[in-house]
């Protein structure tokens, strides 16, 4: 039974929810029910893997939110509902995520700003970008090929009927990042700098890489999950508002220590899919929004406290 | 288990004193039958500026407050915190820019927070520079203080959300929340089918211009027979109101008809209905143009009550009229509040502004339309 | 004493920053003829803007410097200030009582922060996360507006005068000193120090960490609180979300570090969060003078924001990430 020990109990706790909402809401269990319910589940899964990356590092990103909102409404101006258009404007939105990451990174490793002030700046200082911007109100529009991500589903596929395009974004950027933590040697250098900073340099982790490409990895998680959201539903200037909190909470869920450790992709995403089935369930039951808030705050910090009493019961 | 027992003491404690909770107001039958009079009079002035129009015709005594100019006029602002205020605003600047014998217009924003606009009122009060002030207050019982502290000083003109005081010389709104939840309440009521299911959605709770809209439209739909199956808050969020809208379609079948207390997101609702390949029902909105121009492209049947942004130019007017001594409407200037209905669409839809662009603004015949505003 | 050196350089730069700010704001005044903003009366009332992000700050000072952090006052300051409304309904005679069922409720929150972050050892960040949304859970779903009114009497706390200061601005002088001395000359508050210093030493010196930190925790708690309450004396009455409206929890967390606390603990003051909260003030009123647009605000204050703590982090070679 030793294996039980070593699987993370997040996987569990999704399977039971899981099973709870398909028990509630037979609805669920149609490829309908459950397409939908991934397609709503991407962009926070892709952010929460994006967050994962600065988390092992050692780090928070709390500029992710911001950036998906500039990527929304930095992409309505740019296209103006102009199709032809919609592929270099999302080669700049990556560009200009590029850049935030590296200009994270640059502030926490030369200037030494705590991450959480750092992106804390970068939070406010993209929001003011974006309305100032807009002028402070959605400008432009975005064509219906740039909202294919977001929005389109593809019908008449076997076994599963329909798949939203979102969810296989959702399936190969986790795919990718996932190969990047977990099969590369960036992602063991990522890991040790997260446990301890001092050792891994002097094993010859060049830590100033190691956190500049976790930085550039969580920004661009941030404009796909903007391109994702501005599909589903169209511009608006407070898309990305409190998603890094939520990105952090599923990171966390899923096991990942904060200020370093070693969390997984998979975990992550599992974490994510589990806050995203809690507010199914509580939808199912009716309740307000308060409601939804008290249940995540509740799940956070049993989650974090399940964490350290298993490390502290393994010894590790 | 330390915790949880806490917490649970926490709730119950709070649970039982909210028990005597008591709001504002929010549902008064005097006002709601008075904003109902005002939509079917017709009010005093020309319909060719609806921004100068008025209801009824008591007015202010200014003669107190006349000197000469050029004047100071000051603003204190809430915030541009959504695209109905950047509208307005802007609208305003253009105003502002129109009268020569403006010669300073200082403007404060406080970002969304009462704390802030109290100490920015203040602020300008202490600059000592101000003929007149400007205020539209971010809430209504915080700012009342504040407001009162100024009008000792200087004639105050206060817009879009009120005071709990009539020192102001007027205090200029649009006919008001009621009025625009009962054009699109009896909408739908006569519209949808009887007894159909209808959502309502709306942005926030507290808001007195949004509460009084979804009273009065409740009110109505109630009395009309119609079965409300929910009402939610969306935060003015485009991806929780169409995913809010999705559960509701999952859970209930088919809407009769979709309430909005503001258009922002009436759009959203709508493509919920078409990605689920279902018939779009009746979705109210307002005068925003991309719900305008979905409403023409797909030929909905559907009413966008407004609280028009030409608002904004009626303080800059009344400050100067005030100011040279002219009586104005006072203390309550209600400007007319007309609906976009499937008759007069056409006359609104303009695919060269931006999607949040507010039709009813006023402001199509000021200098640098429509690049100022954003159009093309 | 190198601790106290330590501290010491500390607070030369918030002194640099508030005089360098403190330059701006004359010049801009003088520059664009507004200078009837430099009498003393104005320059005082400038602090007066921000009294409840500096009741704030000062409690978020005590948790910073054992290494821990709160994200939940925003949301407390909105059940304080609600609650309080509430409870007074208008009436003087329940001023009395309705304060202390508040105090009551900020030391629970408190020392439920601080026993989650202790006991259970979640990360405090986490923690005070998670008691943040669980407070504006229940109070937003008790409460959807403003709530009760604070009595007449009450209000002298926001608006009362004494000797032409006013009394807001005095109680956060007299809690800034208190909580110095409390720092600066007692037992408990040197354990603080201790604790966020290096808490394992702490541990082997004969302090309970533990308790320490629990203590943290509800003062920081309780200054929350009693910002809630003044925010309710100043607007008249409490609504959900007035915390989360001036965004009290990160400009606070701001204010203490470019105040030039370290966020990991053990280093920096009150004095220095008195100082952060005045720069934060003059900020706001330069952007006022010189006519910012609101927008511009935004990018300007989070490049403030990095620039101030880069310049205390030039000056330490840890990596503090």
């Amino acid at each position: 039974m030793r294996w039980m020990g070593k699987i993370n109990p997040v996987f569990l706790v999704l399977i039971l929810l899981l099973l709870a909402v398909a028990f509630l809401s037979p609805y669920f269990l149609q490829p309908a029910g459950y397409m939908n319910f991934l397609k709503r589940a991407a962009p926070i899964a892709i952010l929460a893997v994006g967050q994962l990356y600065v988390i092992n590092s050692g780090g928070f990103d709390l500029s992710a939110g911001a950036l998906v909102t500039l990527t929304v409404i930095g992409s309505s101006i740019l296209l103006n509902g102009d199709p032809s258009a919609t592929w270099w404007v999302i080669c700049v939105m990556l560009v200009i995520g590029a850049m935030v990451g590296v200009a994270n990174a640059f502030v926490v490793s030369y200037l030494k700003v705590p991450s959480i002030i750092a992106t804390l700046g970068m939070m406010i200082t993209l929001s003011g970008i974006a309305l100032t911007w807009s002028g402070g109100a959605p400008r432009g529009y975005l064509p219906e090929n740039f909202r294919f991500f977001g929005r389109y589903l593809i019908k008449d596929v076997p076994l599963i009927q329909l798949l939203p395009v979102a969810v296989i974004v959702m399936i190969i950027v986790c795919g990718a990042l996932w190969w990047l933590m977990h099969r590369t040697n960036y992602g063991k250098q990522l890991v040790a700098m997260g446990d301890n900073p001092q050792s891994a340099r002097l094993a010859g982790v060049p830590l100033v890489r190691t956190r500049t490409i976790a930085f550039v990895v969580s920004s661009l998680s941030a404009v796909i999950a903007g391109i994702l959201l501005g599909g589903f539903a169209g511009v608006s200037t407070d898309v990305g508002v409190g998603l890094e909190l939520q990105a952090i909470t599923a990171a966390v869920i899923g096991g990942a220590q904060l200020l370093g450790g070693r969390g997984t992709v998979g975990a992550a995403v599992a974490g994510a899919l589990v806050l995203q089935t809690v507010f199914t369930l509580l939808n199912i039951f009716g309740f307000p929004k308060p409601i939804r808030d008290v249940v995540q705050g509740l799940i956070l910090i049993s989650a974090v406290a399940l964490a350290s009493f298993r490390r502290r019961n393994s010894g590790g | 288990m330390k915790l949880i027992k806490l917490m649970t003491t926490t709730a119950i404690v709070m649970s039982m004193t909210a028990l005597s909770a008591q709001a504002q107001n929010f549902d008064d039958p005097e006002e709601f039958a008075a904003q109902k009079a005002m939509l079917e009079s017709t009010p005093n002035g020309s319909a060719d500026t609806p921004w100068l129009q008025y209801y009824g015709d008591t007015m202010a005594d200014t003669s107190a407050y006349k000197k000469d100019g050029p004047y100071t006029v000051c603003f204190s602002n809430a915030g541009v915190n959504n695209p109905w205020r950047v509208v307005g605003w802007t609208t305003m600047q253009a105003e502002v820019d129109l009268h020569d014998n403006i010669k300073d217009f200082i403007v404060t924003d406080a970002e969304g927070s009462d704390d802030k606009q109290i100490a920015d009122i203040d602020d300008l009060l202490a600059g000592g520079n101000c003929d007149a002030l400007i205020v539209s207050p971010n809430t209504t019982a915080a700012l009342t203080p504040a407001v009162e502290r100024a009008c000792e000083q200087l004639p105050v003109i206060v817009f879009d959300r009120g005071v709990n005081t009539d020192c102001p010389v007027t205090f200029i709104k649009p006919v008001g929340g009621y009025g625009f939840g009962i054009q699109s309440g009896q909408f739908i009521a006569e519209n949808a089918p009887e007894g159909s299911d209808v959502l309502m959605l709306r942005i926030l709770p507290g808001v007195d211009v949004l509460e009084t809209r979804y009273s009065s439209a409740k009110r109505i739909l109630e009395e009309a027979g119609m079965n409300i199956v929910g009402a939610e808050f969306t935060d003015g969020d485009r991806a929780k109101t169409k995913a809010i809208v999705e559960d509701y379609i999952q859970r209930n079948g088919q809407l009769g008809a979709v309430w909005m207390d503001a258009g922002a997101t009436s759009v959203a609702a709508i493509e919920a209905f078409e990605d689920l390949g279902m018939e779009v029902p009746i979705v109210t909105g307002e005068d925003q143009q991309d719900f305008l121009q979905k409403w023409q492209a797909d030929g909905l049947n559907t009413i966008a009550p407004t609280y028009p942004t030409y608002q904004w130019r009626t303080p800059i007017l009344a400050a100067l009229s005030i100011l040279e001594g002219e009586s104005v409407p006072g203390p309550a200037w209600n400007l007319p509040q007309p609906a976009i209905t499937n008759e007069n669409l056409a006359d609104y839809v303009n695919p060269a502004m931006p999607p949040l662009h507010y039709a009813m603004c006023g402001c199509e015949k000021m200098p640098d339309y429509p690049s100022r505003w954003g159009g093309e | 004493m190198i601790a106290f050196l330590k501290r010491r350089s500390s607070f030369l730069a918030p002194v640099l920053l508030l005089a360098i700010a403190f330059g701006t704001y004359v010049g801009i005044a003088i520059a664009t003829g507004q200078t009837q903003h430099l009498t003393a009366e104005n320059l005082i009332g400038l602090l007066g803007r921000s009294i409840a992000l500096g009741i704030t700050a000062v409690g978020q000072t005590f948790v910073i410097l054992i290494a821990s952090i709160d994200l939940s006052v925003a949301n407390l300051i909105s059940v304080s200030a609600v609650l309080a409304s509430h409870l007074m309904a208008g009436d003087p005679g329940s001023i009395f009582p309705a304060v202390l069922a508040v105090l009551l409720v900020g030391v629970v929150v408190g020392a439920v922060n601080g026993l989650v972050v202790t006991r259970l050892e979640v990360n405090p960040l986490i923690a005070t996360l998670g008691m943040a949304l669980i407070l504006q859970g229940i109070l937003s779903a008790l409460f959807t507006n403003f709530a009760g009114e604070v009595p007449k009497e009450f209000q002298s706390f926001a608006y009362g005068e004494i000797f032409g200061v006013s009394t807001s601005l005095l109680f956060l002088i007299a809690l800034t000193i208190a909580a110095w001395g409390f720092l600066r000359f007692t037992r408990a508050g040197s354990n603080i120090y201790s604790v966020g210093g290096n808490a394992d030493a702490a541990k082997l010196a004969g302090i309970r960490t533990t308790r320490v930190v629990i203590m943290a925790h509800v003062l920081c708690s309780v200054c929350a609180v009693v910002a809630g309450l003044y925010l309710a004396s100043r607007l008249g009455s409490g609504a959900p979300w007035i915390g989360r409206d001036g965004v009290y929890d990160l400009e606070s967390i701001a204010v203490v570090v470019i105040g030039g606390t370290a966020l990991s603990g053990g280093r920096g003051g009150v004095w220095g969060t008195l100082m952060g909260v005045m720069i934060f003030s003059l900020i706001d009123s330069i952007f006022n003078l010189a006519g910012v647009d609101a927008f511009a605000k935004q990018i300007l204050r989070g490049v403030i924001i990095i620039g101030a703590v880069a310049l205390y982090a030039a000056r330490s070679r840890r990596i503090e990430a």
